[in-house]
């Protein structure tokens, strides 16, 4: 029809298809708008640093220093793989315009159960780690699945039900773990749930350094993506997203969606600690347990744009980010710039990504109406 | 205005919205009464648990008034929480330098600069309202460690989760005749803590509870708990409020004629952080006398939550955080007395299960008699509820209220909705 | 009424991105009279009159009021110059009182203070004139259409407007409450003040105006007066050639019951159901209209037989019992539907053509590979549609929200067509279509409906209406009022049972 009057001509115009070249356009500006916030980003955070009598470069230069330790490199990957499933765990929710602010509580709930449930079995070794991350998916879902409920039967907002219930998994934890399932036979402060048999560990990749957690974390994101992208059901998932009315409709039931999103988003949501569960403290403790990654998610997912490569790339960051604050310490810079950082990456990178999308909206309008001005189609 | 009609068995009674509510209000102390007499829980009415009560509402109605600034004029702002932690921040950080007057100041400024970030990322750049909010809460909470970073470092009992404590406070009244407070250098008797003590039903839970609000008050809760009906009569008396109203219920009608949507947004915005900062400033001032990392515990939500179940009217936040206040204050000054809540909630919910079984509203009233069969059983067992589980009291509360009462609320009718100018249709 | 011009605009141009909406416009409005501005939907009466009151400025152009040139930067300067216009849809505040949303913007009162008592008499003050009896303090959520449009008219009164602009006015009233807006009108005029008002149905202008200027494609093609024309003129002034007739049809209606309703009853708000009782039968082959002025439970009663929402009552299709059905279950019985709201009810603004033709239908086994959806497949169906339908786009890929309002509409209809379903409910299918395509579509239902398609089709396009259906059924208040022969009964008939003056009992 109109491939004609848009493509190129020859052997480029067959890959080069119009809809490619649509698609290539907006993930083009997307990648394009991101690079600039973040140059701004870190922009206004040098500006920070040298307003409170604090010396940008050498932050800045410690930073990219520690880009050159390989061993870094490591340590930002081990970082980046809770990231990176809190931060899935966010997108599912926000491809359905649901906010799932929970993650937090649903994570270290499914922590706690998936430890001291791995504690109590003697499984051979594929089977243990299995079990304990069925735990940990169903305890994650179950926890989310509150959220879920409150909001299909009782009209309850999920970011206010989830950021009450992410409280509240704090106090419940704190009792159920010190009423019942905290191991008081090992001396000492740091006091854990009992140690997981060996079987129920997880192998490094790199000793000591990166645990196989982390492919496991890609596989998941890909997991997303395929589903997300390619799958009835992600198609279902997205059209609630992109207009409930119509996709409801047309037959999609915007309460299954909504269950289903919020479920599969905790349970995923319950592989956020795992890597410490099976790869590190093999255990659940107070100390031992890693915190705010919830909320790091959130921030990971709206850098990534809740897309599955923008996602790694933008836990990586974090992750490298966040392995700098040691050496920042050492150069006498505050090292809480560090997050500080981060949610300024972050708000900049919305605000620049909106607008540029917005503008990007227009052009392709004006483009579609020249294009049928210009005498093109039947 | 409209009246209700309210049917109890076969007689017909209908009451003025107000009345309604007084109504409500003597029975349930009343009931209290019952409770107190029957469990010998002093404490549940007592002067004291609702001082406390009051200086524990205060934050949570400052946070719920910062929601209804900000939705009235049609933004959502989750980023109250936010708001709040850079109030407890500049607000101890004035109060250790300067005094408590000028810290408050500067916690207002400090919760309105958060409120105007919030006002130009949704308003100028147009991004998710919910999303701005939760970045504002990220913001803010590793903003102010960076700055504890800088200013409390290496100052005595300060650090980067702390400031170093205050050494001036906002001078307390005691009411005179009432409370025992003095008239000039002499003192004056105590009349209501006379008949509190004395202990009689009702009056002397009325007693207890006025003597609350009038002994030992702060003279910054005072001042707070007028900006209540400071707000209702801003809002629904001046032109300024009205057009406030405007931009949140019928922004492109607002535009229509000749009402700035945009700016008066970009004010809503001001106010609802400034209200959010003092929030935060009282925690941090009067509540204790620093800031500390966390502080907040989830106010800022609370306060949002208290504006759903106040259906977006000061009076009705009010209402909402002292129900708030009142648990807290349980808690913090007989926590023992709480299993007398149980034997509270048992007697309401038997009331409310029989007259609506006999207005034959059955989902109500077995409901109704379903808690109040668990407030018997926990009353009956229950000897001292462990403190991890009291802490989440405030927000299993919130989230009960927002499960019940979704259905009869009227939020502004532009809420949320991102609003372009001279689009109309 | 005199000769001196209350409105003059000379030579008005006005351009948006990629659309002339005005150009060259001259326009005379004498003072005192109640001048008529007529034209087809997109002629560009609307752009003007937001021109006109400030909502917009010019391009180019002059704007004279009372014989001074004007220049308008907003609304206010517009109602300072003494012009104030009623909206086609109304600006108010649902939540707000009568009284709140006629003082919003000019509220009396010292230094910030609203002084009621001076509001409330001023407003009373109008009400009398215009003897209209509403309550101040009632929010406007609970005032029906007619008194709304009284509070926008008295909204611009308050604020001393001389010249009253109402944009559409009788769009959505009915014949009883258009009769008392023209009463009130003449009241004002007779007062001294100026109407000016947009319509398109030409009866009432012809009726009510002293003049009529005619739009069309942006510009102003003729001014004249009721005195010197006739309805078939205007017409032909408006559309630039004579509209199509409805054709006769050759194929016959058939004996089974395809979709079958029975004792449809919708709630509604305040206790007063929004469909009441409603039966009605459509047979194979058979177009069953249904007449009604909108927002008498013509929506609910459509979006309760796709399953949207909760009804008591019976409803068959192809004796299937779907009263229990999800919406799901019910367009794989054979359902479909053309909603009433593209944007809200029909399309993904944001997603591509093919994903929008592949929503509902993801998992029909020729659009998905197992568990995947077979992007191919669901793109070459698409480009099909958007060849066989004239969907003016570049490609399939297009974000819906590029395309123009009709193009979105002729896309809805094409997708809903292709799926062969037994039972079609349609509102408005042609709504926002070119009157070339507008053809082409009721072509493509009828050899649809001649292949044994059954089709209950709701609008308030009387030509539409009257032209494709074999039944009418008149909706007034959420019940079933008429059932009449489209070939007997005339326009001014049908109107009457649309307001419910006439119940008849239903065959």
């Amino acid at each position: 029809m109109s491939d004609t009057a848009v493509a190129p001509s020859g052997p480029l115009g067959k890959i080069l298809t119009p809809s490619r070249a649509s698609g290539l356009r907006t993930s083009g500006t997307t990648l394009a708008s991101s690079l600039i916030a973040v140059l701004i980003a870190l922009a206004i955070s040098a500006l920070m640093l040298f307003i409170t009598g604090k010396d940008p470069v050498a932050a800045f230069t410690t930073m990219i220093d520690t880009a050159k330790n390989s061993d870094k490199l490591l340590e930002m990957m081990r970082r980046a793989t809770p990231l990176i499933f809190s931060a899935t765990a966010v997108a599912i929710g926000f491809k359905m315009n649901i906010f799932n602010i929970g993650v937090e509580g649903q994570y270290l709930f499914a922590a706690l159960m998936a430890a001291e449930a791995g504690s109590h079995l003697s499984l051979p070794g594929p089977l243990h780690v299995a079990a304990i991350l069925a735990v940990a998916l169903i305890s994650g879902a179950a926890w989310a699945g509150i959220s879920a409920y409150l909001k299909v039967r009782k009209n309850v907002h999920e970011v206010i039900s989830t950021i009450m219930l992410n409280y509240i998994a704090l106090s419940f934890i704190q009792w159920i773990f010190n009423s019942f399932f905290r191991d008081d036979s090992v001396e000492g402060l740091n006091v854990k749930t009992t140690i997981i048999a060996e079987s129920g560990w997880l192998p490094d990749i790199v000793e000591g350094r990166l645990n196989s957690m982390f492919i496991i974390a890609l596989i998941v994101v890909a997991i997303f993506w395929v589903v997300v992208y390619r799958s009835r059901f992600g198609f279902k998932l997205r059209a609630s997203g992109y207009n409930a009315t119509a996709a409801s409709t047309a037959g999609i039931s915007a309460t299954k969606m909504t269950v289903i999103a919020l479920l599969l988003s905790g349970a995923v949501a319950g592989l956020v600690a795992m890597q410490s569960v099976l790869g590190e403290t093999h255990a659940y403790g107070p100390s031992a347990t890693p915190i705010q990654l919830g909320f790091a998610g959130i921030t990971v997912a709206l850098l990534g744009r809740n897309h599955p490569v923008g996602i790694v790339v933008a836990a990586l960051l974090f992750g490298f980010l966040d392995s700098t604050s040691a050496q920042l310490q050492l150069a006498e810079v505050p090292n809480s710039i560090v997050k500080v950082m981060q949610a300024i990456i972050v708000l900049t990178v919305v605000i620049v990504n909106e607008a540029a999308v917005r503008r990007a909206n227009v052009r392709t309008a004006e483009r579609a109406r020249a294009e049928l001005a210009a005498g093109g189609a039947a | 205005m409209s009246t209700t009609t309210t049917s109890i068995t076969s007689a017909n009674i209908s009451m003025s919205p107000r009345m309604r509510v007084a109504m409500i209000g003597i029975s349930l102390v009343a009931i209290m009464s019952v409770t107190r007499l029957w469990t010998g829980f002093d404490n549940l009415t007592s002067s004291g648990t609702i001082g406390a009560a009051l200086r524990l509402t205060v934050p949570i109605m400052l946070a719920g008034l910062a929601g209804l600034w900000a939705e009235r004029v049609g933004i959502l702002n989750i980023g109250i929480e936010g708001m709040m932690i850079l109030g407890t921040w500049f607000g101890a950080f004035g109060a250790w330098k300067y005094g408590p007057w000028i810290g408050f100041l500067l916690a207002i400024l400090g919760g309105s600069l958060g409120g105007l970030i919030h006002a130009v990322a949704t308003i100028r750049f147009n991004i998710d309202q919910v999303i701005s909010g939760v970045v504002m809460n990220l913001l803010a909470f590793f903003g102010v460690r960076y700055l504890s970073e800088l200013v409390f470092v290496g100052q005595p009992q300060g650090g980067i989760s702390q400031s170093p404590p205050q050494s001036f406070a906002i001078p307390k009244i005691d009411v005179p005749f009432l409370a025992g407070g003095p008239v000039g250098s002499s003192t004056t008797p105590d009349a209501l803590g006379w008949l509190e003590e004395r202990g009689w039903f009702i009056i002397g839970d009325l007693s207890g509870m006025t003597r609350g609000l009038m002994s030992g008050l702060s003279l910054a809760s005072l001042i707070a708990l007028l900006l209540v009906p400071l707000s209702a009569w801003v809002l629904w008396r001046t032109s300024f409020g009205l057009r406030l109203r405007s931009s949140g219920e019928a922004p492109e009608a607002a535009e229509s004629l000749g009402v700035n949507v945009i700016r008066v947004r970009y004010i809503g915005l001001l106010i609802s952080g400034g209200f959010a900062g003092l929030g935060g400033g009282f925690l941090s001032i009067i509540s204790s006398s620093y800031y500390r990392q966390g502080q907040t515990a989830g106010r800022g939500f609370i306060g949002l939550a208290t504006m759903i179940f106040g259906n977006w009217r000061p009076s009705g936040i009010l209402g909402g955080a002292a129900v708030f206040g009142y648990s807290e204050g349980i808690k913090l000054v007989a926590g023992g007395s709480i299993t007398g809540l149980f034997l509270f909630i048992l007697i309401v919910s038997a009331i409310i299960g029989l007259i609506s079984l006999l207005q034959r509203n059955i989902k109500r009233g077995s409901t109704a008699i379903g808690i109040g069969v668990i407030a018997l059983i926990a009353y009956l067992t229950v000897t001292e509820v462990p403190e991890s589980l009291t802490q989440s009291l405030p927000y299993v509360i919130t989230l009960v209220v927002l499960a019940t009462a979704s259905q009869r609320l009227r939020p502004p009718a532009k809420a949320g909705v991102p609003y372009r100018p001279g689009g109309g249709h | 009424m005199s000769s001196t011009l209350a409105v003059e605009l000379r030579g008005i141009g006005k351009r948006f991105p990629g659309v002339i909406a005005n150009y060259d416009v001259d326009l005379n409005v004498r003072s005192g009279t109640i001048h008529a501005v007529v034209g087809e939907n997109g002629a560009g009466k609307s752009t003007l009159m937001k021109t006109l009151y400030g909502m917009q400025e010019p391009d180019s152009g002059t704007i004279s009021v009372q014989g001074s040139e004007r220049r308008f930067k907003s609304p206010s300067d517009a109602i300072s110059a003494g012009i104030g216009m009623v909206h086609q849809h109304f600006m108010l505040a649902d939540n707000l009182t009568v009284l709140e949303n006629i003082i919003l913007g000019s509220e009396p009162g010292r230094r910030g203070v609203i002084d009621m008592k001076q509001a409330r008499s001023r407003v009373e003050e109008i009400m009398s004139l215009i003897s209209s009896e509403l309550d101040p303090d009632m929010p406007v959520s609970e005032l029906g259409v007619g008194e709304r449009q009284r509070v926008e008219i008295i909204k611009v009164l308050y604020r001393g407007a001389r010249i009253l602009i109402l944009d559409e006015p009788t769009a959505v009233l009915v014949p009883e409450e258009v009769d008392e807006l023209f009463a009130t009108l003449n009241t004002l005029v007779s007062e001294g003040a100026t109407v000016i008002f947009i319509s398109h149905k030409l009866d009432e202008v012809l009726q009510v105006s002293d003049d009529i200027t005619v739009m069309r494609q942006g510009t102003t093609v003729a001014e004249t007066t009721p005195q010197q024309i006739d309805r078939s003129g205007l017409a032909e002034l408006m559309v630039g050639s004579e509209l199509p007739s409805p054709a006769g049809r050759t194929s016959t209606i058939g004996d089974n019951v395809r979709l079958a309703v029975n004792g449809l009853t919708v709630a509604g708000v305040e206790g007063r159901p929004a469909v009441d009782n409603a039966s009605l039968t459509v047979r194979a082959g058979e177009i069953v209209g249904i007449a009604g002025v909108e927002g008498n439970g013509q929506y609910e009663l459509c979006a309760a037989l796709l399953g949207l929402l909760a009804s008591k009552g019976t409803v068959a299709v192809d004796g299937k019992d779907l009263t229990k059905a999800s919406t799901r279950q019910r367009h794989d019985a054979g359902l479909a539907y053309i909603p009433f709201d593209r944007h809200r009810e029909g399309l993904m603004l944001n997603a591509p053509l093919w994903e929008n033709t592949l929503l509902g239908r993801e998992d029909e086994e020729q659009f998905s590979r197992g568990p995947l959806v077979d992007a191919a497949s669901i793109r070459s169906y698409t480009v099909d549609i958007i060849e066989r339908f004239g969907v003016l786009t570049p490609d399939e890929s297009t974000p819906a929200f590029a395309l123009s309002g009709g193009n979105q509409q002729k896309l809805i209809v094409g997708r809903t067509l292709t799926t062969n379903p037994g039972v079609l409910v349609a509102a408005h299918p042609t709504r926002g279509i070119d009157v070339g395509a507008q053809a082409a579509v009721w072509d493509e239902i009828r050899r649809a409906r001649d292949n044994g398609m059954a089709v209950l089709l709701v609008s308030a396009d009387l030509e539409e209406l009257l032209g494709l259906s074999d039944t009418i059924a008149v909706m007034f208040d959420g019940q079933i009022t008429a059932t009449l022969n489209p070939d007997d009964v005339t326009a001014s008939e049908l109107g009457s049972y649309m307001t419910g003056a006439h119940k008849e009992v239903t065959s």
